[in-house]
Formats: C-alpha cells, sequence, structure tokens
C-alpha cells in the first residue's frame, strides 16, 4: 500500500480546495488522499465532491485544522 | 440541515426579502447587500447622494447573526492574510459594477421575482462574470492563503455591526445645520425602510441561516458551472420562488422592463455591471452577502471585501458612476474599464507558485 497523496489546501478561498482535491483525484483511479483544510465549510465542500465522484471521505479533526481522507 | 440547507435558507431569505418591501424596503429591494452598504456609506458622510443615507439594520444583523451562529456551533475562526489589499480593490469594483446595474446578485435575483425583467440581462452578466472567474480559477488562480490570527482581531466586523445599531438608535445629528456626522434621507430610497426591529430580526436570522447552509448566490453559479453541483444553486431556486410567491401572495409583482422601482432599462450596461460584479466576487471567493456572513465568522479578508464595498459606494457617487433610474451616467463605462481591466490582472497574475 503506498502513502497517502497530501493535499494541503489551509487557508484558501472557496472553490480552490475543491480545485485542488478535483485534481488530485483526477490523478488517481483508486487509493488514497489526504485533503487538508481549517474551515468547516472547505471540509464539507471536498467532502460533498469527492462523494460525488465515487470515493469515500473520513473526517479527521487535528485540533487546529482537518484532515480530510478520501479512498477508493 | 446539510444537504437541503441551502434551499430551506433561500426559501426563508426569499420571503422575508419580499415581506420587508411590505414593511417598507424599497421596491424589489427587501435585502440588497450592494445597495444597503451604500446607504450605510451614506449615513456615515462617505458619500452626499441625499436620497441614499440610511444605516441599514439588515446589514448590521447579517454580520451579527453570522457571528452568534458561528460561535454557537464552534465555527468561529479569526483568520486573515490572503492578499488582503487586493480583496479591498475587488470589493470596490464589485460595488461599482453593482451600482452601474443597480443591485447586487440577491438583488437581482429579487428584481426577477418582482417581474422587472431587466434583471435578466443583469443575472446573464453575472453568469458571464463567474465564468471568466471560474477560468482563472480552472489556471491556479488563488489570492494565497489566510492564517489564523488573533481572536480579537475576528471580533473587528461585528464590533463594526454593533456600532452602526449603535448609531441608528442614537441618530448623532450634531453637525452644523442639524445634520451629521450621520446623514439620514427624508425622501428617495433611503427614506424607504421597515421598522428597525423588522429589519434587525430579518437580518439577524438571515444572518444565522446563510452561516448554517452556506447560502452564496454566486458560489451557486461557479458550482454549478465548474463542478457540475447544485447543491447552492437549488437554495438560489428555491430563493427567488419564495420570494415571487410572496410578492404575489403580497400584489407586489409587476411584470415588465418599464418604470420598475430602482432600476434603468439599458440592456447593454445591466449586463456589463453585473459582468464585472460577478468576476470581481468570484476571484473573492463569494458573493457579498456570503462576504458579510464570512466576516462574521471571523474572515478578516471578507471583512476587508466589505469595506473595500463601502469605499466603492462613496466612489460610485461622489465620483457620479452609479446609475439611476434615468440610465448610467457618462462616467460609468470608463470606470467599467478600469474595473475589468482591474479584475482581469489579479486574475491573470495570481497565479499559484507551489
Amino acid at each position: 500500500m503506498t502513502d497517502a497523496t497530501i493535499v494541503d489546501a489551509r487557508g484558501l478561498s472557496c472553490p480552490e480546495p475543491v480545485v485542488r482535491t478535483r485534481k488530485a483525484l483526477a490523478a488517481l483511479a483508486e487509493g488514497r488522499v489526504d485533503v487538508l483544510v481549517d474551515t468547516v465549510t472547505s471540509r464539507e465542500n471536498v467532502s460533498r465532491y469527492a462523494r460525488s465522484q465515487g470515493w469515500t471521505a473520513e473526517v479527521k479533526d487535528e485540533g487546529d485544522h482537518f484532515v480530510v481522507s478520501l479512498r477508493k | 440541515m446539510s444537504r437541503h440547507g441551502p434551499m430551506i435558507a433561500g426559501a426563508v431569505i426569499g420571503a422575508l426579502a419580499a415581506y420587508l418591501v411590505k414593511s417598507g424596503n424599497p421596491g424589489n429591494m427587501g435585502i440588497c447587500v450592494a445597495c444597503f452598504t451604500r446607504d450605510i456609506a451614506g449615513a456615515l458622510g462617505l458619500h452626499r447622494a441625499a436620497v441614499v443615507q440610511y444605516l441599514r439594520p439588515e446589514i448590521a444583523g447579517f454580520v451579527i447573526g453570522a457571528f452568534l451562529s458561528a460561535l454557537v456551533f464552534g465555527e468561529y475562526s479569526p483568520r486573515s492574510g490572503s492578499s488582503p489589499v487586493v480583496r479591498f480593490f475587488l470589493g470596490v469594483f464589485a460595488m461599482i459594477g453593482a451600482l452601474i446595474f443597480l443591485g447586487c446578485p440577491w438583488r437581482a435575483y429579487l428584481r426577477l421575482a418582482g417581474g422587472d425583467w431587466n434583471a435578466i440581462a443583469g443575472i446573464a452578466g453575472l453568469a458571464a462574470g463567474v465564468v471568466i472567474g471560474i477560468v482563472f480559477l480552472w489556471n491556479g488562480f488563488t489570492l494565497g492563503r489566510a492564517h489564523a490570527t488573533s481572536k480579537v482581531s475576528g471580533l473587528m466586523m461585528p464590533l463594526a455591526a454593533v456600532a452602526i445599531l449603535a448609531l441608528l438608535v442614537l441618530q448623532p445629528t450634531f453637525g452644523k445645520d442639524g445634520t451629521g456626522p450621520i446623514f439620514f434621507s427624508k425622501e428617495g430610497p433611503g427614506a424607504a425602510h421597515a421598522p428597525l426591529m423588522i429589519s434587525l430580526g430579518a437580518g439577524l436570522l438571515v444572518g444565522w441561516l446563510a452561516q448554517r447552509t452556506r447560502f452564496c448566490t454566486v458560489g451557486a453559479i461557479r458550482d454549478l458551472v465548474m463542478l457540475r453541483d447544485s447543491h447552492l444553486f437549488r437554495g438560489v431556486l428555491a430563493f427567488i420562488v419564495a420570494a415571487l410567491a410572496t410578492n404575489l401572495a403580497l400584489g407586489q409583482f409587476h411584470a415588465g422592463f418599464e418604470k420598475q422601482p430602482v432600476a434603468h432599462v439599458n440592456t447593454l450596461w445591466n449586463f456589463l455591471g453585473m459582468t464585472l460584479s460577478g468576476l470581481a466576487f468570484t476571484l473573492a471567493g463569494g458573493c457579498p452577502g456570503r462576504q458579510l456572513i464570512m466576516s462574521g465568522e471571523g474572515d478578516g479578508d471578507a471583512g476587508v471585501f466589505i469595506l473595500g464595498m463601502l469605499v466603492g459606494a462613496a466612489f460610485a457617487h461622489n465620483f457620479s458612476l452609479a446609475s439611476s433610474g434615468a440610465g448610467i451616467t457618462a462616467f460609468a463605462p470608463a470606470a467599467f474599464a478600469v474595473g475589468i481591466v482591474f479584475c482581469l490582472a489579479v486574475g491573470f497574475l495570481s497565479r499559484d507558485r507551489v
């Protein structure tokens, strides 16, 4: 199993976290992508987008940011 | 609330907006973030257009409602530092574009829901501006990262909103001739307003709902076109339908192009004004209502954008750029040109270097 691709979208305005997530997902047929975000809005948007593309999304609260783990 | 959130918020806000007109706000202007921010600029004496001066409690309510909601749900997070000065000028030109059209995106939809067909050109222009913004976003556009800031920095906009309300209640008019430092219109749109408690209550409720649901009238078009995601767009549809239904019920629906309240019939400039606005909003990450909400959540960059809109409103009237029922001014095309060049330059030059 390879390591997760990391997308650091902390501090970015809408819809940049989703744009970056989309690029990372498009480059992979399957696997794991960890997206770092620091607002609830971005967390929701990234999760919603990933699920719409057939990925699962799992959120972990790291205190000052969230890690949204996307898997397929 | 998440899946249907924007639709619920849109429906409630649309109905409330139409009700606010019934309660005294100007025609098809139950809520207009651009017009109301412009009225606040006038009340503060930043411009002296005597017919558009009032401290709109709805605007203060948006910020405070969002602030309280963010606090309660643990989403208050003071942050700043994503090209604030660029955002200030995006706010300036977003406002200038909106005042060429005569309304923000919220009011464009409300004008449509009131039967003002001139709004169609405005909404088309808004969509065009959003699409131009999307091209930049696909090509790595970013204004850079915001960072967490001190707790107190996030309080600035909520406190400013409280100050607006305090000035509205106190009505200090100790300047010479018995007017100023705060100015209130005696006639015109600025004199048309719902009672304070109704306006404030509506503002707080809208602020709360919009914070919970991320209701955004620009993100709606952006996400639909860019990501085929109709989540926010359904909110805008609900907003229009609810406002339309309420307008019909209250006898406020008057279909046509001519003699619409606070509107002009210049199709080209209705389109272009909103194109400028739509592009500026897209580059800034959301519509003016959303910027107010984010400023309540502690987003200092959104706060700076709002302050840019406030100053942009002053420019728009002091430089005779703002349209009236008679049409656009002689200077509006030049202001549009400056604004569009600015926004395009920001779009081309603000690329990701990661």
